[in-house]
C-alpha cells in the first residue's frame, strides 16, 4: 500500500497587468512552479510570472510575501 | 477554500513607480499590513521624505505628510503633538534620514518622539541616479564615487541602528532585511512591534530595513538579493539591539 | 480687557495665545529669546505644547507638520535664523498651509549683529526660498499693533491658507509699551477639512504635499496659487498715510522707522515745510496704489530704513517715475535720527539731492 503524503492544495493568481516581472516570486517558490511568460507581455510591457503546474502549488505563500507589487492572492483549497 | 495571503487595505490601489524588483514595495506593503493588523489605519499619519519613496504618500491607504529631504521626524513631531492619539509614522531612505536629516532623526529618538520611523538602507541614492550614499559600502562604485568608496576619502558607511540604540528616547530599534521569505516575516514581526511601542506610548522606534537598488547596483534582482546578503549583512548585522524591557 | 504694559516680544506670545494658538516650534536667538520663553512658560498653562527644536530647520518643519495636522501653529526668529526657516516655508506655501512666522530682525549679513535692522525686507517680500510663492508680510510699528497683527495674522493665515508673517525690528521686540489685547474683526474661515487628523475611515486619505511631478499639474497648481495671491493684494494692503495730497516731499518709512519719520515731520511742520508720509503696514502686498494720492507738485519721495535701501524698489515701482526717489538709510545697528530726516528733507526742497 502507498504511503498517503497529505497533501496541501493551493492557487495563486497573480494581476497580470501590474506584475513587473522582476522574478523575486520565481526564485521564492519551493516547489518551483513560477515562471515569467516569455510568451507574453503585459500592459506595462514586462514578461509577467505565471504558473506552469497549479496543481503542484503548496499555498505557501513565499511568492506573494517577495512580490514588491503585491500582485498575487494565494488560496488554501 | 481558504484566503491565505491577499492585499492589504493598508495600501492604496495606485501602483507604485519603483523599478521592478526594488524592495521598497516589500516594505510598503509590510507596513501597511502592520498597520491594519494593529488597526491603527484610520487613526494613521505618514510621513513621505524625499528620495525613491517620495511618492509614498500615494501608496499608502492613511493620511500623509510629504516632507522637505530630510525633515520627516520633525514635521512627525509636529504632527504627533499635535495629535498625540494618532499613529504617527515616518518612510525614509539612507539619503534622507543618514545624511541630510541626521539631526532630525537624531533628536527625534533623544526627545523620545512617540513615532516610529522605517528606515530603508539601500546604500546608495536611488532616486537621483546612484550616487553615494553615508550607507555605500566601502569599495562598492557609485556615480559620485566611481572608483568605489574610498575610506581614506569618505569615511565608512554609517550604521544608524547601532548610533540609535545608543540615546536613551529610543525604545526599540532593530535591523531587518527582507531578501527571503523568512526574512521577510522577521521584518514584519519587528514592524508590529516597533509600532506596539509607539501604540503603547513607550517612545520612539525605528526598523532599518536592508533593502535593495537593482537599478543602481547594476544586478538583476534576484543577484541583488544576494548581493546584500554577500556584502551588506556584514558590515549591517541583522537583530535587535534595543527593546523597551531592556531600558526599563 | 485693560492695558497693561508688556515688552513687544512678550505681547506677541500673548497675543498668539488670546488668537487661540496653542503650538510654538523655535530655537533661541538674539533678539527675539523673550518670545519662546514666554510660551514655554505660558503655553503648558492653557494645554498648548511649546517645543524647543534642534534647530531652525527642524522648528519650521514641526510648524509645516502640525500645520498640516490642523493646528494653530507659529515660529519666531530673527534673520539667520530666517535664513535656515527658508525651506520650510517654501513647503507650507507650497502645501498651502496657515501658519505665523515671526522675524525680529537683527544686522546681516551672515551673522551681521544683534541690534535692530530692517534688512530682511527682500527675503519677507521676495520669497526667501525657492518657487513662486508669497507669504504675507505685516509690520508694525509700535507694540499694540504689534498684537493686533498678531492676531489678525492667525485669521490671514487661515483664510487664504498660506504663511503669515510678521516682520519687526530688534527695536519692537525690545521695547515696552501699554497693550490691549483686542479680537480682529471677525473674518469667515474656511473649515480646515483638508487637515491630517486620520481618516477615521470615513473619508479617503488627505495629503500635504507640494510636489506635482506633471509640469502640466504643477502649473495648474502655480495658477491656483497666483489667484490666490491676487486675492490677497485685492483684499488685503493696510497702510497709514500723513498729508500726502497736499505734500512737497513724501516720507515712505515701515516699522518703528516710521515714528522716527513721523518726529522728523512734526519738527519740519513746524519750520512750515509740507511733509507727507506712507507708512506701509502690509510690506506684501505692497500699497502701490496709495503712492498715487500724492500730488503732482511733490518735489520728491525720500525712503527711510534701517537698511542700504530694499523697500525703496517697491517704492519706484509705485511712483512709476513721477518722482525722484531719494533713500536715506543707516544699518549694523545704527538707527537713523530725526536731525539726519530733517537734513534730508530740507535738501529735498532744495534742490540738493
Amino acid at each position: 500500500m502507498a504511503k498517503a503524503k497529505p497533501k496541501i492544495q493551493g492557487r495563486v493568481t497573480f494581476e497580470e497587468d501590474r506584475c513587473k516581472g522582476c522574478g523575486l516570486c520565481v526564485n521564492a517558490c519551493p516547489v518551483n512552479i513560477i515562471s515569467l511568460d516569455n510568451n507574453k507581455i503585459n500592459a506595462k510591457g514586462y514578461h509577467p510570472a505565471t504558473v506552469t503546474d497549479m496543481d503542484k502549488c503548496i499555498a505557501c505563500a513565499s511568492c506573494a510575501l517577495m512580490c514588491p507589487d503585491v500582485v498575487i492572492t494565494v488560496e488554501r483549497l | 477554500m481558504a484566503i491565505v495571503f491577499q492585499k492589504t487595505r493598508g495600501l492604496t490601489d495606485v501602483e507604485t513607480h519603483y523599478c521592478p524588483g526594488c524592495t521598497h514595495g516589500i516594505v510598503h506593503r509590510l507596513v501597511g499590513e502592520v498597520l491594519e493588523e494593529l488597526g491603527v489605519l484610520d487613526i494613521a499619519i505618514g510621513v513621505a521624505p524625499v528620495g525613491c519613496a517620495v511618492l509614498a504618500y500615494k501608496y499608502f491607504n492613511c493620511d500623509m505628510h510629504e516632507a522637505a529631504h530630510g525633515r520627516a521626524p520633525a514635521v512627525a513631531t509636529g504632527i504627533k503633538r499635535v495629535h498625540p492619539e494618532n499613529f504617527v509614522f515616518t518612510y525614509q531612505g539612507d539619503g534622507d534620514l543618514a545624511s541630510i536629516g541626521t539631526a532630525e532623526i537624531v533628536h527625534a529618538a533623544h526627545r523620545g518622539e512617540k513615532i516610529s520611523t522605517i528606515f530603508i538602507n539601500n546604500a546608495i541614492y536611488g532616486m537621483t541616479g546612484g550616487q553615494m550614499a553615508p550607507t555605500t559600502l566601502v569599495g562598492q562604485k557609485a556615480t559620485t564615487a566611481p572608483y568605489g568608496r574610498d575610506e581614506a576619502h569618505c569615511g565608512k558607511p554609517i550604521r544608524i541602528a547601532e548610533m540609535l540604540a545608543t540615546i536613551d528616547g529610543a525604545k526599540f530599534v532593530e535591523r531587518v532585511t527582507v531578501t527571503s521569505p523568512a526574512h521577510v516575516r522577521k521584518a514584519k514581526k519587528a514592524i508590529k512591534e516597533c509600532f506596539k511601542v509607539q501604540i503603547e506610548g513607550k517612545g520612539f522606534g525605528i526598523v532599518e530595513v536592508l533593502s535593495t537598488c537593482p537599478t543602481n547596483w547594476g544586478l538583476t534582482p534576484t543577484e541583488a538579493l544576494k548581493w546584500l546578503e554577500d556584502n551588506m549583512i556584514p558590515y549591517y548585522p541583522l537583530g535587535n539591539f534595543k527593546r523597551p524591557e531592556e531600558v526599563e | 480687557m485693560a492695558k497693561v504694559l508688556m515688552k513687544g516680544n512678550e505681547a506677541i506670545g500673548a497675543a498668539a495665545i488670546e488668537a487661540g494658538c496653542r503650538y510654538f516650534f523655535g530655537y533661541p536667538i538674539t533678539p527675539q529669546s523673550e518670545l519662546p520663553e514666554y510660551m514655554a512658560r505660558e503655553l503648558p498653562k492653557v494645554g498648548g505644547v511649546f517645543l524647543q527644536a534642534e534647530s531652525e530647520i527642524a522648528a519650521i518643519n514641526m510648524v509645516y507638520g502640525a500645520a498640516g495636522a490642523g493646528a494653530r501653529v507659529m515660529t519666531s526668529s530673527s534673520s539667520p535664523g530666517i535664513s535656515l526657516k527658508q525651506e520650510g516655508i517654501s513647503y507650507i506655501a507650497g502645501a498651502e498651509l496657515p501658519c505665523l512666522i515671526v522675524n525680529i530682525m537683527r544686522g546681516g549679513p551672515g551673522l551681521g549683529s544683534i541690534q535692530p535692522s530692517q534688512t530682511d525686507y527682500f527675503q519677507a517680500t521676495r520669497g526667501g526660498g525657492n518657487g513662486d510663492y508669497r507669504v504675507v508680510v505685516l509690520a508694525p510699528a509700535n507694540v499694540q499693533e504689534l498684537v493686533d497683527l498678531v492676531m489678525e495674522g492667525f485669521d490671514i493665515a487661515d483664510q487664504y491658507r498660506n504663511p503669515v508673517m510678521v516682520l519687526g525690528d530688534g527695536m519692537i521686540g525690545q521695547m515696552m509699551e501699554p497693550v490691549e489685547l483686542r479680537k480682529p474683526k471677525p473674518r469667515e474661515l474656511p473649515p480646515k477639512d483638508w487637515a491630517t487628523d486620520g481618516t477615521k475611515g470615513k473619508r479617503k486619505p488627505n495629503i500635504i504635499n507640494s510636489l506635482y511631478l506633471a509640469a502640466e499639474e504643477l502649473e495648474a497648481h502655480n495658477k491656483r496659487l497666483q489667484e490666490k495671491y491676487r486675492k490677497i493684494m485685492e483684499n488685503e494692503v493696510k497702510v497709514e498715510s500723513y498729508k500726502i495730497e497736499d505734500a512737497d516731499v513724501v516720507i515712505a518709512a515701515y516699522g518703528t522707522t516710521s515714528r522716527i519719520a513721523k518726529t522728523a515731520i512734526s519738527q519740519l511742520e513746524k519750520e512750515g515745510y509740507k511733509v507727507g508720509l506712507i507708512r506701509p503696514i502690509t510690506l506684501w502686498p505692497y500699497p502701490y496704489d496709495e503712492f498715487d494720492k500724492i500730488n503732482d507738485k511733490c518735489k520728491g519721495i525720500l525712503t527711510v530704513e534701517m537698511n542700504s535701501g530694499q523697500m525703496v524698489d517697491d517704492v519706484k515701482i509705485a511712483v512709476k517715475g513721477r518722482f525722484p526717489v531719494y533713500f536715506h538709510g543707516r544699518t549694523g545697528g545704527m538707527v537713523p535720527t530725526p536731525n539726519e530726516i530733517i537734513d534730508k528733507v530740507k535738501k529735498i526742497y532744495g534742490g540738493e539731492m
